[in-house]
C-alpha cells in the first residue's frame, strides 16, 4: 500500500452515504491523504486575487494558496492576519480548474469550517496568520476537507498528523525570502526520522517508548516512521522558497513538493519565475534544465529579502506549544 | 525469463505510488522487471509499458509538451502497440477533448490519442472526492475499491472504446486496444489487479516484439 493510513480516527469527518446498497464513502484517511499524495513533486503558489491565479495556473502550478496578503505583506502591515476574503475564494474558484487552497488561523475552528463549506480543497491551519487558539490546534479528523499543517521538527509534525491533518509542510521563516530556515526544518525532520529508523530497525521497544514521549506522541505512529521510513503523510517544503534553484535544493533534501509564497508574487517578473520554479522542482536532479529553468529569472528582480536573525516577528515560533 | 521494463511518466504527481504496486505486481506474478522514471523520452523505445499517472494534468500537460520532438516518438510508439495505463490525470492527457463545469473546455495540452471526451472534476471538488466498490468483470467477480480524488468522468466514447465500467451511470473505465485509462486511482486501491492485467499486456507486448 502506497498510502499510509496510520493513524486513523473514524470520527464526523468521514462520512459514509449508502445508496441502493451501494457505499460511497468520504473524507476517509485514504481519500484525504490521497488528495495530497497527488500534488507530490509540484508546485503549490500563494495567490491573493484572479489575475495570479490565472498566472500560476498557466505557468504549471499543481494548485493555488488564497491568502488575503503574502507573508511578505503580512509582516509590513503588522497587525491581526485572517483568512482571506469569501469572495475573493470564490471568484478564484471559478477562475482556474486546478485545486483551490486557503489558509485559516490555528486553532480556528469556525474559519476553517467557513473555509471547507466554501468548497476549498485543502484548509492550510498556518502559522502566517495570527494564531487563534495559543493551546489547541484544530482536531482535524472532524472535517471532510483535508488539512495541511507546517512543522520545523518530528515530534510537531506527528502531533500535527495526530490531529488529522493529511500533509506537513516545513515552517520556515515566511515572507523573507530566505530559504535557510526551510533547509534546517527538513534537514533536523531527516535526521530524526533517521534515528527513528534505526532504533526501529534494531527492535528495541524501550528505545521506541522513548521516543513516542520525547514526540508526545502515541507508539503507534512512532512505529510507523521507522516502518516507513518517513512521514506518513506527503511532506512539502515552505518558507522563504524564491528562486528556481531554491525550489531544487529543498526537492534534493527529500522533499515531496514545494509550496512558494511571497517569492513569485513578491517578486517583478511573477509569470516567468513561477514557470521557471515548476522546471526547477520537476527537473531538480537535472543540472541542464535546472540551469536553463534559474536562466529564465533575473536576480535583480527576486523579492530582496529579510535578514532572518533580526525579525520582529517569527512566523514559525507562533501557536500552540504542543 | 524475459525481463520487463516498465516506464513510469516521472513529471508530477503519484509516481511512486504507481512504482510500488507495480513492483508488487510482478511480484505476485513472479514476473521479472523493473521500473524506470521517464522525465523525457529518450528511452520510450527501451521500454514495455507506460504508465502515466495522477496528479494534475494541466502541469504534466505543460512540462510534457515543452519536448516536441519526443512527443511524437511516444505517439508513434502507442500507436504501434506500447501498451500504456493512465490513471485520473493520465486518463484526462490521453483523451482526445476535455471540459471543465466552471470554466468550459480546457486549453490544455492533451495526447489526443484515447477517441474519448473527459469531463475534468466531474463529481466535484475535494470534499466530494470518495472511495466506492466498482463492479470490473474485465478483472472479476470481486469489486474494486475506486478511489476518486477531483475524478474526472467520460461523457463520450469513440467506436473502439470498450467500457470496462460505469458509476452512476458516469463512465469511469475505458479500454481501447494497448491503453487502459480509468478516471479513480488504481494505484491507491489496495488490490493491484489493474496493474497486474497491464502487466501481462506488457508481456505480450514484449513477446510479440521479440517474434
Amino acid at each position: 500500500m502506497a498510502i499510509s493510513l496510520i493513524p486513523d480516527r473514524k470520527s464526523e469527518g468521514r462520512k459514509i452515504l449508502i445508496e441502493n446498497d451501494k457505499e460511497t464513502i468520504k473524507g476517509s484517511v485514504l481519500v484525504k491523504r490521497g488528495f495530497a499524495h497527488m500534488q507530490k513533486h509540484g508546485v503549490i503558489m500563494d495567490v491573493t486575487n484572479v489575475e495570479q491565479a490565472q498566472i500560476a495556473e498557466e505557468s504549471g502550478a499543481v494548485a493555488v494558496m488564497v491568502l488575503d496578503k503574502l507573508p511578505y505583506d503580512v509582516r509590513k502591515a503588522g497587525g491581526v492576519a485572517r483568512t482571506a476574503g469569501v469572495k475573493t475564494i470564490q471568484d478564484i474558484m471559478d477562475s482556474v480548474s486546478i485545486p483551490i487552497m486557503a489558509k485559516c488561523r490555528i486553532g480556528h475552528i469556525s474559519e476553517a469550517k467557513m473555509l471547507e463549506t466554501c468548497g476549498v480543497d485543502m484548509v492550510d491551519e498556518s502559522e502566517v496568520l495570527t494564531p487563534a487558539d495559543e493551546e489547541n490546534h484544530i482536531w482535524k479528523w472532524n472535517f471532510t476537507v483535508p488539512f495541511v499543517n507546517g512543522a520545523k521538527n518530528l515530534g510537531e509534525a506527528l502531533r500535527r498528523i495526530e490531529e488529522g491533518t493529511s500533509m506537513i509542510r516545513t515552517k520556515g521563516e515566511p515572507g523573507t525570502g530566505n530559504v535557510a530556515e526551510a533547509v534546517n526544518h527538513i534537514k533536523l525532520l531527516n535526521r530524526e526520522i533517521r534515528t527513528v529508523r534505526s532504533v526501529y530497525s534494531d527492535g528495541d521497544f524501550q528505545e521506541m517508548i522513548k521516543l513516542s514521549r520525547e514526540f508526545r506522541v502515541s507508539l503507534e505512529t512512532v512505529m510507523e516512521v521507522g516502518k516507513l521510513g518517513r512521514l506518513p503523510v506527503v511532506n512539502f517544503a515552505a518558507g522563504g522558497i524564491t528562486t528556481p534553484s531554491d525550489a531544487a535544493f529543498l526537492m534534493s533534501l527529500g522533499c515531496d513538493g514545494v509550496f512558494v509564497g511571497s517569492g513569485i508574487f513578491k517578486s517583478t517578473d511573477p509569470s516567468l519565475r513561477a514557470r521557471a520554479v515548476v522546471l526547477a522542482t520537476t527537473f531538480y536532479d537535472d543540472e541542464k534544465i535546472l540551469l536553463e529553468a534559474q536562466k529564465m529569472v533575473d536576480e535583480k528582480k527576486s523579492l530582496v529579502g529579510l535578514d532572518t536573525k533580526n525579525l520582529d516577528l517569527r512566523m514559525q515560533e507562533r501557536g500552540p506549544l504542543v | 525469463m524475459k525481463k520487463l521494463r516498465i516506464g513510469i511518466l516521472g513529471i508530477q504527481g503519484d509516481i511512486e505510488e504507481n512504482s510500488d504496486a507495480i513492483n508488487e505486481a510482478l511480484k505476485e506474478l513472479q514476473i521479472e522487471g523493473s521500473v524506470i522514471f521517464l522525465k523525457n523520452f529518450t528511452s520510450v523505445t527501451e521500454i514495455d509499458g507506460l504508465i502515466i499517472p495522477g496528479g494534475e494534468s494541466t502541469v504534466i500537460g505543460m512540462l510534457l509538451f515543452l519536448q516536441k520532438v519526443q512527443l511524437d516518438l511516444l505517439k508513434n510508439k502507442i500507436q504501434s502497440g506500447l501498451p500504456v495505463l493512465g490513471t485520473c490525470a493520465g486518463l484526462i492527457l490521453l483523451a482526445n477533448k476535455t471540459y471543465d463545469k466552471t470554466v468550459g473546455e480546457t486549453k490544455q495540452h492533451l495526447l489526443e490519442i484515447l477517441d474519448v471526451t473527459v469531463e475534468r472534476n466531474a463529481f466535484g471538488r475535494q470534499k466530494d472526492s470518495f472511495e466506492s466498490k466498482l463492479n470490473i468483470p474485465f478483472l472479476g467477480e470481486e469489486t474494486f475499491n475506486g478511489v476518486f480524488i477531483r475524478g474526472p468522468a467520460i461523457t463520450e466514447i469513440g467506436e473502439g472504446v470498450q467500457i470496462l465500467t460505469k458509476l452512476d451511470n458516469k463512465i469511469v473505465a475505458v479500454r481501447q486496444n494497448n491503453i487502459i485509462a480509468t478516471s479513480f486511482h488504481p494505484e491507491l486501491a489496495n488490490d493491484n489487479r489493474f496493474h497486474k492485467s497491464f502487466l501481462n499486456m506488457c508481456l505480450e507486448y514484449n513477446n510479440s516484439k521479440k517474434n
